[in-house]
């Protein structure tokens, strides 16, 4: 009888799920590093809790940041989440490197099972829960700004996006203390995930992470799109935008259009899971090649969403660091619109071998090596911009030029991989893995942390530290040819990816390489927490209040850093585009207006971070078929959602003498500032005001 | 007609309440996309339900489980609620009495539950004869596709009683009469769909 209620209470949790305990009964290696992870992730949590207690912010933290709706904080908090999310991913990484480094001909030391799960959430969250909400963070905090606007077109739903994918990210940490995760890599194939093949709860975690990770996402793709359409400020037309808001309009629009299929696909595989449908079984008319198709409608378009924002990031990077006007526009934007929709008509190139005929093969073959054509227009794009420009080669800079290089490299081997023939030889191949990490490093990485060091400035007011910045790009660099150039040359020679161990000893030198490679981009990650704490420790020597460290040319940089919480006390006026640095040319950009009128901005809301906290817990409840919690969660969702419509006081008026004040001493702060040239713009002399030249 | 009155498509308030009208404009776009995307999960199960329609593995098959008269009547019970939700539109934006708005859109809610009442009436039906979803590819296609727009439905109802408690709480202020133009969407969206259910699945199951 007991029983039977603990059954009704915990579903199908019991002691063996820790991996503590499990540890303690059967210490390998393996399972002793599996602990560790818990630990780490028990104690890391249990930190950060005391050390807020400690300092006494859980009433600054929950009224500040976590119920804000505003973009910037919400940006930021994106931006954090993906970081922590990061560093987890990069070790586990490590780990398998180590591993294979490890494993020839002997066992190593983590068992496959162990192995498996490593590869599956590596992916999962370099993807979901690292890239995704870099990106989104970014976008978040500086599209609003670059398009004159005070804010996003639905704060809220911005704020429920945030605390969905948190929710996400969440619950896929607690599968490193509770049970454990999919092995069914990131993609989650079928028959291999469904019941009959991965009865555990792993799959589970990795269907409702994903789910609610990507309901997240379509959110806030229809929440951007909305903004870039309908929030522009006075003659903002759309070809005068920053290219920056045009990737993250085609960006958006692919999360609207791209979204879906992944939510279907993971759906449709909990249906055969919970309720024993059969979408994707062996048995009774199943089919997973449906769930191939679902997940890479998606899949691909994923690719470009999470591409195009760094192609905007360097095309804000190169313009600004060479001082010079964007070099052919149209075309980037044409480029852009391009490779957004040639996204959609792919997909079908990440399974050649499924045994579809060759005709559908080769015009899908064809279709990927299209692409390759308005990307390689991007490169020339961004070359002839520098083209006799006052080039500096600052962090964001120097991460640009080695996208160029490196990426070209990775999309070479993207075109050998479009041939159907050539793709049968190297298909689930390392060849693959180096490709596609050749790609994202790159195209996603790289752009992020150029974005970040770009911007970090006007969010913060302080520049970060320039040469803990270099040395943190020197590692990624070095780290990434060290760590994926090897696996070219293993893939090539059949080495297949998601092995636990191999036999010939052939391989050991680049394994050895590679591993040597994984431990370089570890100390890039070390550098960069490095340089954020060198950062804030010399803020004070390196403060760009006026807020123009770099001869800016959007509107960003035409308020203080940090920007007011309304953005712009009047709302901006544009004549073409860098109208900032235009500004600055023709007349006085700072110059203030006749009077200050009130604003309206929307209060802070706890919604959020509720719909988060329950939408994990009922994650959690139907991972583990604890079905009271999943009932209860339901139905507190759509409680909140109803109780949240019965809202009427939901705006808040700023004063405009508050305004006045704000806006006067941020003016005072630029007239106090000394402009530089861009010679000593790395240096401390930078007080963000330009020395401006013709 | 002005500039005003083409900001946003479908029912709207422009000729008489301009103020709401220019309001409405980013909500009422942003749900047109939430629409889309909505689309894209719909099309997306229509495009399994056809690749799993022959999946039948010796069970029941589209001819043995479809009856057309219930869908019929379902047909017509949603149609009408499309038409009586327009009514309410109107109703609202020329400023009718509450009593009548109430009336309209009450008569929606009960055309939709007796749409749903139906449908889980063949549901059970196809319960009855053995046609479960764990039977067949094909009967799992069908089990998420048809049930996925009852339950958006379902939800649409409960969106309709809380739109008239609102009505009767706060009257007709901007947020109340912009998300009557947003469930209005919403229902006729779900009216679209069921014609494509209706054609793609019902009558080319009985045709076969």
């Amino acid at each position: 009888m007991t029983h039977g209620i603990w059954l009704a209470i915990l579903g199908r949790l019991d002691w063996q799920e820790l991996p503590f305990y499990r540890a303690w009964e059967n210490p390998t290696a393996s399972e002793i590093i599996g602990a560790g992870a818990g630990l780490i992730v028990v104690i890391g949590a249990g930190a950060v809790v005391l050390l807020i207690t400690w300092h006494g912010k859980w009433r600054y933290l929950w009224s500040e940041w976590l119920t804000s709706l505003d973009h910037k904080k919400i940006g930021i908090m994106y931006i954090a989440l993906a970081l922590v999310m990061l560093s987890r991913a990069l070790i586990e990484a490590v780990l398998m490197r180590m591993q294979q480094a490890a494993a020839i001909d002997k066992p190593g030391f983590l068992a496959p099972d162990h192995f498996s799960q490593l590869f599956s959430t590596h992916g999962s969250i370099m993807i979901f829960f690292m890239g995704m909400p870099f990106l989104v963070g970014l976008i978040n905090f500086v599209m609003p700004l670059q398009i004159g606007s005070r804010d996003v077109a639905f704060p809220l739903l911005n704020s429920i996006s945030l605390w969905l994918t948190g929710a996400a990210a969440a619950l896929v940490m607690a599968s490193l203390v509770i049970g454990k995760f999919s092995t069914g890599g990131w993609s989650g194939y079928p028959p291999y995930t469904e019941l009959a093949f991965s009865p555990d709860v792993g799959p589970d975690y990795w269907i409702w992470a994903v789910s609610l990770g990507s309901i997240g996402s379509t959110l806030t793709g229809i929440n951007f799109a909305v903004t870039i359409y309908k929030m522009r400020c006075p003659g903002m037309e759309l070809m005068r935008m920053p290219l920056f808001v045009w990737t993250a309009l085609c960006t958006s629009i692919l999360m609207i259009f791209a979204m879906p299929p992944l939510t279907i696909a993971t759906a449709l595989l909990a249906l055969d899971r919970y309720l024993g449908y059969h979408f994707f079984t062996n048995d009774l008319g199943g089919n997973m090649m449906n769930y191939a198709n679902l997940f890479w409608l998606f899949g691909h378009p994923e690719v470009y969403i999470l591409i195009l924002p760094a192609f905007g990031v360097y095309s804000e990077v190169v313009s600004t660091f060479s001082s010079k006007e964007l070099y052919g526009y149209t075309s980037l934007v044409l480029a852009t619109a391009a490779i957004a929709l040639l996204s959609f008509t792919v997909w079908v190139h990440h399974f050649f071998t499924m045994g579809q005929n060759a005709d559908i093969n080769a015009v899908f073959g064809i279709a990927t090596m299209t692409i390759g054509v308005p990307t390689g227009v991007k490169i020339y794009d961004w070359i002839w911009t520098m083209f006799r420009g006052q080039v500096r080669f600052t962090v964001p800079m120097l991460y640009s030029l080695a996208f160029m290089m490196t990426f070209v490299l990775g999309g070479i081997t993207g075109i050998l991989l479009a041939f159907p023939p050539l793709d049968y030889l190297v298909h689930n191949t390392l060849f693959l893995v180096a490709h596609f990490h050749n790609m994202l490093i790159p195209g996603l990485l790289y752009g992020m942390l150029a974005g970040y060091h770009y911007w970090f400035p006007k969010a913060f007011g302080f520049r970060l530290n320039e040469k803990w910045g270099r040395i943190s790009f020197g590692c990624w660099v070095v780290g990434f040819y060290l760590a994926f150039m090897p696996l070219y040359v293993l893939g090539a020679a059949g080495v297949a990816r998601r092995t636990q161990g191999m036999f010939d000893p052939i391989f050991r030198p680049w394994l050895y390489v590679a591993g040597v490679g994984a431990l370089i981009l570890l100390a890039a990650l070390g550098a960069l927490f490095v340089q954020l704490l060198v950062s804030i420790r010399e803020r004070d020597a390196n403060r760009v209040f006026a807020g123009d460290p770099w001869d800016g040319r959007g509107l960003e940089w035409s308020t203080s850093a940090p920007p007011p919480e309304y953005n712009y006390a009047v709302i901006p006026r544009v004549r073409g585009r860098d109208p900032f640095f235009e500004g600055k040319r023709k007349d006085d950009p700072y110059a203030p207006p006749a009077s200050y009128e009130d604003i309206e901005l929307p209060k802070n809301s706890m919604t959020g971070p509720l719909i988060g906290a329950v939408g994990a817990a009922t994650a959690f409840g139907l991972v583990w078929h604890m079905w009271w919690l999943v009932i209860i969660g339901v139905l507190a969702i759509i409680a909140a959602v109803i109780a949240r419509s019965f809202a009427r006081d939901v705006r808040r008026i700023i004063p405009a003498d508050e305004i006045g004040r704000t806006e006067r001493s941020w003016l005072r702060a630029v007239a106090e500032a000394t402009p530089i040239p861009r010679e000593i713009e790395m240096t401390s002399a930078n007080q963000g005001m330009a020395e401006v030249s013709e | 007609m002005s500039a005003n009155q083409v900001k946003h498509a479908g029912l709207n308030l422009g000729g008489t309440d301009e103020l709401t009208h220019e309001q409405a404009e980013i909500a009422v776009f942003g749900f047109w996309v939430f629409l889309m995307s909505d689309a894209v999960l719909f099309a997306l199960l229509f495009a399994t339900y056809g690749v799993m329609l022959s999946a039948t593995v010796g069970g029941p098959t589209p001819a043995s489980e479809y009856k057309i008269l219930p869908v019929f009547l379902e047909t017509l019970a949603l149609l009408t609620s499309s038409f009586t939700y327009g009514m309410a539109s109107v109703a609202m934006k020329h400023g009718a009495s509450r009593r009548q708005l109430l009336g309209w859109m009450g008569a929606t809610l009960v055309l939709g539950a007796a749409f749903l009442g139906m449908e889980l009436h063949d549901f059970a039906t196809m319960f009855g004869d053995g046609a479960y979803p764990t039977r067949s590819g094909y009967l799992s296609s069908f089990f998420a596709l048809v049930p996925l727009h009852g339950l958006h439905v379902f939800f649409g109802s409960i969106w309709i009683i809380v739109m008239m408690v609102q009505v009767m709480i706060f009257g007709l202020d901007a947020r109340v009469k912009i998300n009557i133009l947003r469930l209005g969407l919403f229902w006729h969206f779900l009216d679209i769909v069921w014609i494509a259910i209706f054609s793609v699945v019902y009558l080319q199951g009985l045709i076969r």
